[in-house]
């Protein structure tokens, strides 16, 4: 029996290290979780950029891991809170249903690509394709984004802090892009609106839930200018 | 997909152990690039000489070689570096040329070794004793080939110029394209490789006098594809992405080392690496760190 078994008899936080622990074990012992546990602490040591670390969490744990993580950190979390302290690989949070993931540090790309649902708070800054094909998670980034983030965005709310690479939001379908810096350039159908009561009420919440200081006001609202969503017969000829 | 692993030292006290690190990020980096690997090191170099590095089949006499040339030969497996007056360089390739149809230039330069073979990473980093080389910067690759096919020519670096060298993850649409302008130019190609061209193109700005940064803001216009570039000249060291950043680059910066990896985890063990400033280098930006004389 792993000493990450052991402990698991005993409501107390988990400690699992990497360095001398496999990463597959602590993948079966998250999974293995039932939704009931009284195990919901876990401290993860020493990830040394490793791919794939806390991914399919299904339960409301709470796991904190103490360093950097390679592609696919907390990928598919339904309903753990997951903080990362320290950089974050490509992809971390991919497909997220619901929970809480917070990078300590700054994360690369794709970070939130194509997520349902939950929080993700990059408290440094994202590269190039945050958001990618979001589809109802809330991203929080503290710091500044790539190019190409929330590309072909679904639904769900980007909020930026700083500012955004090239192409900000392009074929954006209907989530919301809050950024208080200077986008780079916005992408193809993606335009500037008017920020309505409703949204704003939305913006102020999502930075209260993320510790993020930053006045509301500072905030541009970008969304779909809804001229891409369906075949337009003026655009036959480019076919 | 492939790995690469690049070091460049701003501490001279760590040259020793250059070889070492660079063998174990290569080694890390194995699941990106497990057909070939190769690896460049900028070591001591002897005023009046240049090293060539030679490859040939398996079993070859290289002391004879280098008895029949007259000049000094250090074999590692099947590659050897000989050191030859410049004075006599042209001569000594001519003669290599016309006499030992099996033996390969593979790079040359005042400081440059170049090495690299079919197999995992480690067995090609142990075969060349790559972890017992000293030297000021490395430049280190693992392959999964996609452009061309799994052979020792194939693997990177490619090196088109003396002193230069070329790592490269990614694919290039219009390479060749581009070898076919460049071969007017005189440059020559050993493959029908995507990177040997991008290598080449470098090489080509370099010899008409770029800068080995000009080069890399040169080969933004003029290379199609996706690509993350590692280089390595005498003195330099250079990175290079598109401006789309398809493949991963982590760099960690101290004042003891500039280091560059495909992934993180090739940079988890190097010394200080908790403190080091850590960053994934922006699209079409040209990064260049250079060696004071």
């Amino acid at each position: 029996m792993s000493s990450a078994l052991k402990q698991m008899t005993r409501i107390e936080p988990v400690t699992f290290d990497l360095a001398c622990e496999k990463l597959r074990d602590l993948s079966v012992a998250l999974h293995a979780l039932p939704p009931q546990t009284n195990q919901t602490s876990w401290q993860i040591l020493n990830p040394r950029g490793q791919h794939a670390v806390a991914v399919g969490v299904t339960v409301p744990v709470s796991i904190q891991i103490d360093g950097h993580v390679g592609y696919y950190c907390a990928g598919m979390n339904d309903g753990a809170v997951i903080t990362i302290e320290g950089n974050a690989g490509p992809g971390v949070a991919e497909n997220m249903m619901s929970g809480i993931v917070h990078v300590k540090g700054d994360a690369s790309q794709a970070a939130g690509a194509t997520a349902h649902g939950g929080l993700l708070i990059i408290d440094g800054n994202a590269s190039a394709r945050c958001g990618i094909s979001m589809k109802g998670i809330d991203i929080v980034v503290k710091g500044s984004v790539g190019h190409m983030s929330a590309f072909m965005a679904q639904s769900g709310n980007l909020v930026i802090l700083g500012d955004t690479g090239e192409a900000l939001g392009d074929s954006l379908y209907e989530a919301r892009i809050f950024c208080a810096g200077t986008p780079a350039s916005l992408g193809a159908d993606c335009e500037e609106k008017p920020m309505t009561p409703d949204d704003k009420s939305i913006l102020i919440d999502l930075l209260h839930r993320a510790g993020a200081q930053a006045d509301p006001d500072d905030f541009k609202l970008y969304g779909s200018a809804r001229t891409l969503y369906h075949f337009h017969v003026d655009n036959a000829g480019a076919y | 997909m492939c790995g690469i692993a690049g070091l460049f030292l701003k501490n001279r006290a760590l040259e020793p152990e250059l070889g070492a690190m660079t063998a174990a990020m290569l080694e890390v980096l194995t699941d990106r690039g497990p057909d070939s690997a190769g690896f460049a090191v900028y070591g001591d170099g002897t005023a009046g000489f240049v090293k060539v590095t030679l490859r040939a089949p398996v079993g070859f006499d290289f002391a004879a070689l280098g008895h029949a040339l007259q000049v000094g030969a250090t074999v590692r497996d099947d590659h050897a570096v000989i050191s030859v007056p410049i004075a006599r360089e042209a001569e000594v390739r001519r003669t290599l040329q016309a006499s030992y149809p099996t033996v390969d230039i593979v790079a040359s330069g005042t400081r440059m070794e170049l090495f690299k073979g079919v197999g995992l990473p480690a067995l090609v980093s142990t075969r060349f004793g790559l972890a017992g080389m000293s030297g000021s910067h490395a430049i280190a690759h693992t392959r999964m080939a996609t452009e061309s096919a799994v052979t020792t020519q194939g693997a990177h670096p490619f090196s088109t110029g003396p002193d230069q060298c070329l790592v490269h993850n990614g694919s290039l649409s219009n390479h060749n394209d581009i070898r076919r302008t460049l071969i007017r130019e005189n440059m020559r190609f050993e493959t029908q490789n995507d990177t040997e061209v991008a290598a080449g193109f470098l090489s080509w700005k370099l010899r008409e006098g770029a800068k080995l940064d000009e080069a890399l803001t040169a080969a933004l216009d003029t290379l199609d594809g996706f690509y993350t570039f590692v280089v390595g000249t005498e003195s330099g060291f250079g990175v290079l992405r598109d401006p789309v950043a398809c493949k991963p680059a982590v760099m960690a910066e101290t004042d003891d080392y500039v280091a560059f990896g495909s992934e993180y985890r090739a940079l988890v063990d190097l010394p200080g690496i908790s403190k080091a400033k850590l960053f994934e280098p922006e699209p079409a930006k040209v990064y260049f760190w250079e060696r004071a004389a």
